[in-house]
């Protein structure tokens, strides 16, 4: 009459897994697509690459619902305030997408015009290359992300550095090595 | 079609001066004969090149509203201070900004181009966007862009750029603005 | 009709406010007042019929002025996007409302600007395809075409035939794919979630297609000065003829999922309508002008590529609404598979592009076999070839409207200046006019329906 004979009716586990559980498999993205990225992001919304599967078919527009801001595109000089003040109305916990390499880095556009990787205005968890970037790459980014959440803390916060920019600092997964996208367990 | 020596697949206008015979099913139109003291020329894929001076550009651009050119295609500036050795006809002096207006006529199925001189110094011109609403956001990005500030135009505020940007990107001497980047030559300017 | 309490005054394309003889807007700028219609001639009437909002992009109002007790005869100025689900992209819009009716409109756009035309300064004509490719997104080939066509227009280099036609299938094809873009954007935001799922799916087809032959899903880079990158490969006719018949009749499933459906109907017809001279006085091209009734489309009265020699129908509208604009896009899909299926019988054998040194890299096998091969393959790739100076406006018909390029050359291998003529750009102008006197709901259809591409718009 222990804990025991109970096996085959409950199911254990720790606090921490189920919150990460939930919180992977309904990330919700917030509609941020700029240009091109856009539409391969869209392409994913829609029937080929599905992403309903992942929980995440629920683009909401209005930040304070979202979970995920994916930064689908080329931010200029006059968006990223814009981008700014989006992520900072998201709530806690959130994380960011940068697709496209001119998310990431500025990709081919090294001009004026274009801030050179969207990192310098919001903190970022992925990076996803490709100009643009395939579903599947953006698929893989997003699992990535998902493996991201379950390895980590999910009370540790980034904290910000010294000078310009915020920088995703103080993560640590659990498992050695980069982070690789595999069944999870 | 008869083929001029280069047969691209786009259709080439016929020379200016002469009728439309190239273009089969294209009704009426005037020779474009319209304020022949403009000094003029042909071009390629258009009908007539037109290089008025300011002071006769809004003229110009009324007349050829008024012979049928109903849409004003695209407003444009150049900034030609790294080419200055540009061909022009005869009679026209050679400035640091050019205004290229290029004028579409349904009706006649033929375009016309109008190039204005803007000198650095006083780079205003009138507005055509009472001849050519349409022309309102092309002369607002020509501003932005340029720098050549448009007489009359209803609201000239930067259309592209925030508006507290400094300075006009497309001029010559406006730096593109690139980053170093690991492996890539020098930076560009600024 | 746009809603209840609305007529349609007859002969315009503007409905009347919500409350009849208050023609007299108080707004920020004062009191503005609207004389009749008949009275005004155009260029004044986009000024004093107020349908464009002049204000400063940065105007923010503090909460403490707005006054929570305003009289019903005071209109508010909000602001929709530039991060928002139906705009399409990054487009903000000022909307002076008086309670849910749109008085007068703002478009402030620059919140996607690359830099692109001062970036296609410093790219050689061979990269200059790359960078006007991105510029609108969703036709990513008519870009690159036009900015070959006024390339080969100053080179003076004549294309073999087979090139023309490659071009020709492709730009079709991309314009198949995206109107097919539009039908879903446009059914998204006029609430049908499936047609969103439809328009993409059967675009996935023309994507893998494209796929094939150039590499890669969207900014493809094939057309270029010169030709095209690569040959179709075997098999090319198979594949094409799948997407024709698939597509084909897929469009009378959309014409069941929405042309018949009253609620689409109710929300479209009448909505955003535009008459044919204020759609000339603001330059508007594409389905746009179309929707009025002028049956202009560059294909068919300014013919490049072998247009000329296809066969296939201009689509014209009657009331430049919402519903015609639709209707046009729904049957050009149509049209351009009928000139698809024609292109797939009649492409020429030969080569895909034009086999001029000074142009035209060599085939790679040859590079191993030639010193002279090698040589110029580097020459090509490194410093480019030299066009020789001159000007040109050269303009295609994309899925938008007239899509120009106006390329100086000084007679160096890259452009002196490169100016991208968008239709998006120009078309935006009409906007104000289209969401004047309508409801907000009907803003959205209106956006909607001139199908802006910011990529274009900003450049």
């Amino acid at each position: 009459m222990g804990l025991e004979d109970l096996q085959h009716n409950f199911l254990t586990g720790r606090l921490e897994d189920l919150v990460k559980w939930a919180r992977r498999n309904s990330v919700w993205p917030a509609t941020f697509g700029l240009a091109c990225c856009a539409i391969e992001m869209m392409s994913v919304g829609a029937a080929d690459f599905d992403i309903s599967r992942l929980g995440m078919e629920v683009f909401r527009a209005s930040p304070r619902q979202a979970d995920l801001m994916i930064v689908a595109g080329r931010v200029s000089q006059k968006m990223a305030p814009v981008l700014r003040q989006v992520y900072d109305q998201m709530m806690e916990p959130k994380w960011v997408i940068s697709m496209g390499v001119c998310a990431s880095t500025g990709g081919m556009f090294n001009n004026y015009a274009i801030v050179q990787g969207v990192d310098q205005v919001v903190p970022v968890d992925v990076y996803a290359p490709g100009c643009p970037p395939s579903p599947e790459t953006l698929l893989h980014a997003i699992l990535t992300l998902h493996e991201k959440i379950r390895t980590g803390a999910i009370t540790r916060r980034a904290a910000p550095a010294e000078g310009e920019g915020t920088r995703v600092a103080g993560w640590v997964a659990e498992q050695p090595g980069a982070v690789r996208v595999s069944t999870p367990r | 079609m008869s083929a001029p020596e280069l047969d691209l697949g786009v259709r080439r206008a016929a020379r200016p001066g002469g009728t439309s015979a190239a273009e089969p099913g294209a009704p009426g139109g005037s020779d474009l004969d319209l304020m022949p003291d403009v000094p003029r020329r042909g071009g390629t894929l258009v009908d007539l090149v037109a290089f008025p001076s300011r002071e006769r550009y809004r003229d110009m651009v009324a007349a050829f509203r008024q012979d049928g050119f109903e849409m004003c295609a695209d407003l444009c500036a150049v900034d030609y201070l790294t080419h200055p050795g540009r061909s022009l006809p005869e009679g026209v002096r050679p400035e640091r900004f050019e205004v290229v207006v290029n004028l579409l006529s349904l009706s006649s199925r033929r375009r016309v181009r109008i190039r204005v001189q803007v000198p650095e110094d006083d780079p205003v011109l009138p507005s055509v966007v009472d001849i050519y609403p349409g022309a309102d956001a092309m002369e607002r990005e020509a501003f932005d862009m340029m720098g050549i500030r448009f007489v009359g135009h209803p609201d000239l505020t930067r259309i592209l750029m925030p508006e507290d940007w400094e300075g006009h990107p497309l001029r010559k001497d406006f730096g593109v603005g690139r980053v170093p980047v690991q492996f890539k030559e020098a930076p560009g300017p600024r | 009709m746009s809603g209840a309490g609305t007529t349609r005054a007859a002969g315009h394309g503007l409905t009347t406010v919500r409350r009849p003889g208050a023609w007299a807007a108080e707004t920020w700028e004062g009191a503005q007042e609207l004389s009749e219609r008949a009275a005004t001639d155009l260029t004044e009437l986009r000024r004093e019929t107020g349908a464009v909002l002049r204000l400063p992009e940065g105007a923010v109002v503090d909460s403490g002025d707005v006054d929570v007790e305003r009289t019903s005869d005071e209109t508010m100025i909000i602001n929709m996007g530039p991060q928002h689900p139906s705009t399409h992209g990054v487009l903000r819009l000022m909307l002076e409302l008086d309670g849910e009716t749109v008085l007068r409109t703002k478009p402030i756009i620059g919140y996607l600007h690359t830099g692109m035309e001062k970036t296609g300064e410093e790219l050689t004509y061979v990269q200059g395809a790359t960078n006007v490719t991105r510029m609108d997104y969703l036709s990513p080939l008519h870009n690159e075409l036009v900015f070959s066509l006024a390339t080969e227009a100053l080179l003076g280099v004549e294309l073999p035939p087979r090139a023309v036609w490659i071009r020709m299938l492709m730009v079709e094809l991309n314009r198949i794919s995206s109107h097919l873009m539009w039908m879903a954007t446009n059914g998204m935001d006029l609430g049908s979630t499936s047609m969103m799922i439809y328009g993409f799916r059967e675009r996935e087809l023309v994507l893998s297609f494209f796929e094939k032959v150039t590499g890669l899903r969207m900014n493809h880079n094939y057309i270029r000065p010169g030709g095209v990158a690569a040959d179709l490969p075997d098999g090319w006719q198979d594949d094409v003829t799948v997407i024709c018949d698939t597509v084909m009749e897929r469009t009378y499933e959309y014409d069941e999922l929405l042309t018949g459906q009253p609620i689409f109907r109710e929300r479209t017809e009448g909505v955003g309508s535009l008459t044919a001279e204020e759609a000339l006085a603001l330059s508007a091209t594409g389905p746009i002008l179309r929707s009025t009734g002028v049956a202009w489309d560059l294909r068919r009265t300014m013919p490049y590529l072998a247009y000329d020699q296809v066969d296939f129908d201009v689509i014209v509208g009657t009331f430049g609404d919402n519903f015609d604009r639709y209707a046009i896009r729904l049957n050009e899909i149509r049209e351009s598979v009928r000139i698809v299926r024609q292109i797939i019988e009649r492409m020429p054998p030969g080569d895909y592009r034009v086999q001029d040194r000074k142009v035209t890299p060599p085939p790679r096998a040859r590079i191993d076999e030639s010193m002279e091969a090698l040589i110029h393959h580097f020459k090509v790739f490194t410093e480019g070839f030299r066009v020789p100076e001159g000007e040109v406006y050269v303009a295609v018909e994309s899925p938008r409207g007239e899509l120009g390029c106006y390329l100086v050359s000084d007679g160096t291998s890259k452009p002196y200046r490169l100016h991208i003529r968008g239709p998006s750009f120009v078309n935006l102008q009409t906007l104000p006019v289209l969401l004047h006197g309508g409801l907000v709901a009907d803003a959205i259809a209106d956006i909607s329906s001139v199908d802006p591409v910011m990529g274009e718009v900003d450049r």
